[in-house]
């Protein structure tokens, strides 16, 4: 099932994605790890779901005329991946970037088994996808992401609270119903593709000193020298 | 029991059992003249009774303007290509394709998928990635193939619209002018779309021959999946 495509035998940088349900404060981790290795002068490339400025009017029209079906809505976020991995991922981590993802193909695999996709049929679509170096999994009860998320939240969207699934006509009822689908499926790839899972219930700092300590040491793995291999502010890793 | 099938793992929330229109399709490379025989053919089928719906490749609303404004500025990779195709091509069948069948018409679609994956392979895409890809289409009741060797696309490609820059493959640099690169992409996507008649069973047709005659051999093959008509009121 895990059929990633390897990356030739130049690769170089470093992919580090991180996952989680809405809510789940992957986002505040992964801007903190951006911040920490700019300073110890590492290149840091990052890349954001669902931004491909060549997709993104096509995702948007989609999801305003509320024409997206699980299928569709599955293969506009596919095309915008491809061209983000074809246009920035893949030319990053080949110049030995540090790339760092806010959400992967793990979101999609989650969302949309969520939505009733075939489970096969998606990972199959993301064959071509590169294989993460680290892959951090935020994990929080339902009730926290929940308590999060619709706190202060005027409005869910239609699509983000899963109302195209006919759940539930309250978006509120419709987006928790959603949202713990989607924390099964993130739940059970935890093992299939070797999630680190994070406990998103400590407080932000506690969180951010375990991830940069495994980013660290994978960091200190990869590079015999240490920081002697920095080449100028960049840091190229072979 | 169902009438249709998929080709793989299918489209998530489709009822199956309640499509009873029929799906035609009519493949063939670029200016093989497809688009006159759809007109015929629709105004055959309605002669009789037969209630038409007919769609093209790349009339997605959803994507058409999205993949005009990418393809204007040849800077969308292949992977993003094959996918955004597949986009447009899903959306036109659960949106169009899909609904005509449950409403019963007849369905006739200026290509399927076998195009958009024959161009995708000759841009080195994996078939098999494709094939699982699109294993969310429906199988149609008839595929007819219209086939013509390269020879006899150029003069139609030449006098038509002229020679276009992705119908002549020019972004695999296969020749140093539109001729040249025309003559070799479409040989190659005639290629496999021959693979492909075989692989999926379509029906072929010699569309090298003029228009009527052609017409002819389609309605030939298409009259013995059709439903008999009410006998004419006299």
């Amino acid at each position: 099932m895990t059929d990633f495509k390897s990356l030739p035998q130049h690769k170089q940088g470093v992919l580090i994605v991180v996952e989680g349900i809405d809510g789940s404060g992957k986002s505040t981790q992964i801007h903190l790890l951006h911040r920490w290795l700019q300073s110890e002068g590492y290149g840091v490339f990052f890349s954001e779901w669902n931004s491909s400025p060549l997709v993104k009017g096509t995702t948007k029209l989609g999801k305003k005329t509320k024409s997206l079906t699980p299928t569709t809505f599955s293969l506009i976020h596919a095309t915008d991946f491809a061209d983000r991995t074809e246009h920035q991922i893949v030319p990053a981590i080949k110049a030995g970037a540090i790339v760092l993802a806010d959400r992967y193909v793990y979101t999609a695999f989650a969302r949309d088994v969520a939505r009733g996709v075939p489970k096969r049929w998606v990972r199959n679509l993301y064959r071509f996808s590169v294989k993460p170096d680290l892959a951090f999994y935020f994990r929080v009860p339902l009730e926290v992401s929940l308590e999060r998320i619709l706190h202060g939240r005027a409005r869910l969207k239609y699509y983000e609270a899963g109302m195209d699934l006919g759940l539930s006509r309250d978006p509120r009822e419709s987006f928790k119903l959603f949202q713990d689908r989607i924390m099964k499926e993130y739940d059970s790839m935890v093992d299939e593709f070797g999630l680190i899972v994070i406990d998103g219930t400590r407080t932000i700092e506690e969180q951010q000193a375990e991830v940069r300590k495994i980013v660290h040491d994978y960091l200190m793995d990869r590079l015999p020298n240490g920081k002697e291999a920095r080449y100028g502010q960049v840091q190229i890793l072979r | 029991m169902a009438k249709f099938k998929y080709y793989g793992e299918g489209l998530t929330g489709v009822d199956l059992d309640s499509l009873v229109g029929k799906l035609i399709v009519l493949e063939g490379p670029d200016s093989v003249g497809r688009s006159t025989q759809v007109a015929l053919l629709r105004d055959w089928l309605e002669s009789m009774g037969h209630a038409v719906a007919a769609t093209g490749l790349r009339r997605s609303e959803l994507t058409q303007e999205g993949l005009d404004q990418a393809k204007t500025g040849h800077t969308l990779g292949r992977r993003t290509m094959s996918l955004f195709y597949a986009t447009d091509f899903a959306d036109r069948l659960e949106n169009n394709i899909v609904p005509a069948l449950r409403a019963g018409y007849h369905v006739l679609s200026d290509r399927y998928f076998y195009s958009i994956s024959a161009r995708d392979i000759v841009r080195s895409a994996d078939p098999e990635w494709l094939k699982e890809v699109y294993g969310f289409a429906l199988v149609p009741d008839l595929v007819l193939y219209l086939r013509v060797e390269v020879e006899h696309l150029v003069p139609r490609a030449l006098y038509g619209k002229g020679f276009n820059y992705w119908e002549s493959g020019m972004d695999l640099a296969l020749g140093d002018n539109f001729f040249d690169s025309f003559v070799i992409y479409q040989s190659r996507v005639i290629r496999e779309l021959d693979k492909m008649a075989e692989h999926y069973g379509f029906i072929v047709i010699d569309a090298s021959r003029d228009p009527n005659s052609i017409f002819e051999d389609l309605k030939k093959a298409i009259e013995p999946i059709l439903t008999p008509t009410v006998e004419a009121i006299t």
